[in-house]
């Protein structure tokens, strides 16, 4: 079982419930807003309405929709049933990234960035919930923020990253990234950080299978995306034990890349990098002191998730 | 058909010393006591050229010791130093361009004529080009100082042993690493002469090693706990190995691996130079082309009439001696090579495609296989998927471009992929799809050191030439 199960005491219906509600209202406060209930409003206990709240399931995130583990496995964070992926969940999860691949990467790059700026305004609206799960406002500001960084760069990257080779003949010759393809990412634990590996990856077009560690803000930024037009399977989120599930992502033979910034023991870090040499997979190692996520990503995180294609054309009459 | 007189190139051009030690730190030296000695053989008659040195793990310790000693004062240079040391060295090898082509033919078989009028001059070209990168790396767009990772363990084929060392050293130099750079078993020849061409370049000791050996050789240089920076090109399969030994550690990574690339002709492209297309795509340097054009995906429209083009052009290939003028096909690299090229293609008999060659008559010395195409290959066949590495050229159809497209992607590799057609929208679309790092359009086996070149899925990762091929170099 993750360590989220052993080592935080399961906590009583009533006392989470007040827990939230006193976020909710610290989040109202801050914006002055108090006519308009955000969903997360849903919380609200029983002390303060007098009803019987009505409690979100956390499931996984595949091809579009919200399945059950299959293996009908859950584990207990902060006193929700999560869903504990399983092998099976994350074999299913590359179908659907894989099915969803070619069209999403032969979007046009327009209209890939108007939807990571969809998923930006979806985001921003959902603020509240975020802050009721924890997550502190500053970082789902900068969460927003980054998303409307990348969708800015889906019609840019191609130019900076890419572009004509002077090559010594009559040739017509030129360099453009594409993505690799589907992409396995070990998501590390904040909120900001599961935002900072998914937005470069599919900004250009690749698909993923995100294993996280933070289940209820995942599957509630799944939630968003399943309603900002990201089309099913371009995002799939699997949540349980990561050492339990990425080396399936690992060896399996249709995923083209590995994300390993969320991993934290060097022993499956590298373990997950020689499972991956098997199909050549590009990794991304975790960082070797840790990532600042408020500072500026760089390109890297988009280029090390794209391969370059030269096209050759003789010029002639 | 005409006749040709034999045009032999001199072989007296070159000095090829009885034997050769390790270059390290500026040095040729003996190998240390865990090191020891192979003989360099001439492909195309079997004669010894030279007894060259195993490199032992001892001696891969000094190297390393030598290139992290350089590195400092190396990566401190201002980059208008660096790149005049490489200008330096482009320009002798210009000078020295002769030799080292006749050498080149020599030591690997392949015809003097490509040495000298394609390998040569991309090689002196490609250090022209990263000569001038030297001091204008904050434009290359990795940031603003971007910085050498180290000391690069650098390990190259035997199919072109000089331009691939040109590859690797000179983006690594440009960038401020140093480098310990094992060439290929059975080619050793000209990157020990390149050794020489730093010494006259007085280029720093240590900025540049050359160690020689097989395998063991390769995998203990590129273990070496001492290395900031591994780039290989070779067999998907080492490619794999090498992956495995660098996981875990923060060893960067640049692999150049195998292909199995689609060549496709549409019913629109003009026969002749689809032919001339074909040719070079598969038989230049003997196959022994990464980026191959082996597999032929011809629409079934036009088969007939291509097939029969393309073998009236393959009976005017002349196979024979390197160094005359006038080869179009020269030796297989080595006897082991040669073995595998007859076993695939026996395999390829033996699984129902029709084989067919020119009548041609090879030479009784040295290691030889006639241009050869399989005709009736399904997608299931092991020609159709295993790289072969030689002058066979497996001949697939297809009706329409989505079955094309879909064909050429049915590979665990890709690296490049060919097509010949006279409609821009159809090359354009199919180019797009087609999952392959370079992708020639009425043209084949074009390159040039602007131009970055590397494979998507088991065809490896990272690209060399260009701008992008500074990128594997850099922090």
């Amino acid at each position: 079982m993750p360590e989220s199960s052993s080592d935080r005491p399961r906590k009583g219906g009533s006392d989470k419930s007040a827990g939230k509600a006193v976020a909710v209202r610290k989040a109202a406060l801050a914006k002055t807003v108090t006519a308009t209930p955000v969903p997360a409003a849903a919380v609200a206990t029983r002390a303060t309405s007098g009803r019987l709240t009505v409690r979100k399931t956390y499931k996984l995130y595949i091809g579009g929709a919200f399945p059950r583990s299959e293996s009908g496995r859950t584990y207990l964070v902060d006193g929700d049933n999560v869903a504990l992926a399983s092998r099976k969940d994350a074999r299913d999860a590359v179908i659907a990234a894989r099915k969803a691949q070619p069209k999403w990467a032969g979007a046009t790059a327009y209209n890939r960035g108007q939807v990571l700026y969809r998923v930006a305004e979806m985001l921003e609206a959902r603020r509240a919930e975020f802050v009721a799960l924890g997550v502190p406002a500053a970082e789902v500001d900068a969460a927003v923020d980054r998303w409307v960084w990348y969708a800015g760069w889906s019609d840019k990257i191609a130019q900076v990253h890419g572009g004509a080779n002077p090559v010594a003949g009559p040739f017509f010759n030129i360099s453009a990234p594409e993505p690799t393809g589907v992409v396995g990412v070990v998501a590390p634990a904040s909120f900001l950080g599961l935002v900072s590996v998914i937005a470069p990856a599919i900004v250009t077009g690749n698909t993923v299978v995100v294993l996280t560690a933070t289940p209820q803000a995942a599957v509630t930024l799944a939630e968003v995306l399943a309603t900002s037009d990201v089309p099913g399977g371009v995002v799939n989120i699997l949540t349980g034990n990561a050492a339990e599930t990425a080396p399936w992502l690992a060896s399996h033979d249709d995923v083209n890349a590995l994300d390993l910034t969320g991993v934290t023991d060097p022993a499956l870090a590298a373990d997950l990098e020689r499972s991956a040499a098997g199909s050549l997979k590009r990794v991304v190692r975790p960082p070797a002191d840790g990532t600042d996520f408020t500072a500026d990503p760089g390109l890297g995180p988009m280029t090390a998730l794209l391969e370059i294609k030269t096209v050759w054309h003789p010029k002639g009459f | 058909m005409f006749e040709y007189a034999p045009a032999p190139e001199s072989r007296s051009v070159v000095d090829i010393a009885p034997s050769y030690g390790l270059f390290i730190d500026g040095e040729f030296v003996p190998p240390a006591s865990s090191g020891g000695a192979f003989k360099t053989v001439n492909p195309a008659t079997e004669e010894v050229l030279a007894e060259v040195s195993t490199a032992g793990p001892e001696d891969i310790d000094r190297a390393v010791a030598a290139a992290r000693r350089a590195s400092g004062p190396w990566s401190a240079l201002p980059g208008a130093e660096r790149a005049k040391y490489l200008f330096r060295i482009a320009r002798i090898i210009q000078e020295r361009s002769r030799e080292l082509a006749v050498l080149e033919s020599l030591d690997n078989g392949k015809p003097i004529r490509e040495s000298r009028d394609v390998d040569l001059p991309l090689v002196a070209a490609h250090f022209f080009y990263y000569a001038g990168w030297a001091d204008k790396l904050r434009y290359a767009g990795f940031g603003d100082n971007p910085r050498p990772l180290g000391v690069a363990a650098q390990v190259i084929p035997w199919n072109f042993p000089l331009l691939m060392l040109a590859w690797k050293i000179a983006p690594a130099l440009a960038t401020g690493n140093t480098v310990v750079l094992k060439p290929a078993e059975t080619t050793p020849l000209s990157a020990l002469f390149f050794a020489d061409v730093c010494r006259q370049a007085d280029l720093p000791p240590g900025v540049v090693n050359i160690v020689t050996g097989a395998g063991d050789a390769g995998r203990t240089l590129v273990e070496h706990p001492g290395v900031d920076k591994v780039a290989f090109t070779g067999s998907t399969e080492v490619g794999r190995q090498i992956a495995r030994s660098v996981a875990g550690t923060r060893k960067r990574l640049t692999l150049e691996l195998g292909g199995k690339a689609a060549n496709i002709v549409f019913d629109d492209a003009p026969i002749d130079q689809a032919v001339e297309g074909i040719v070079n795509g598969i038989f230049f340097n003997q196959g022994h082309v990464c980026c191959a054009g082996s597999r032929l995906l011809v629409q079934e429209s036009i088969a007939e009439e291509l097939l029969e083009s393309l073998k009236r052009r393959m009976a005017t290939l002349r196979v024979g001696d390197p160094l005359d003028k006038n080869t179009d096909v020269g030796a297989i690299n080595s006897a082991e090579q040669l073995e595998r090229i007859r076993t695939l293609s026996d395999i390829g008999a033996e699984e129902g495609a029709e084989r067919w060659s020119p009548p041609c008559t090879l030479p009784s010395q040295g290691f030889w296989f006639a241009p050869t195409i399989f005709t009736g290959v399904t997608q299931a066949h092991r020609i159709a998927r295993e790289e072969i590495f030689g002058p066979v050229l497996s001949v697939l159809t297809f009706r329409t471009p989505d079955e094309a497209i879909e064909k050429a992607n049915n590979t665990p590799y890709g690296l490049s992929a060919g097509i010949w057609s006279d409609k821009g929208s159809q090359i354009l679309a199919v180019a797009d799809k087609l999952r392959a790092g370079v992708v020639w359009a009425n043209t084949f086996n074009k390159f040039d050191p602007t131009s970055p070149f590397g494979g998507y899925k088991e065809s490896g990762y990272g690209r060399e030439g260009g701008r992008h091929g500074l990128e594997a170099y850099l922090a």
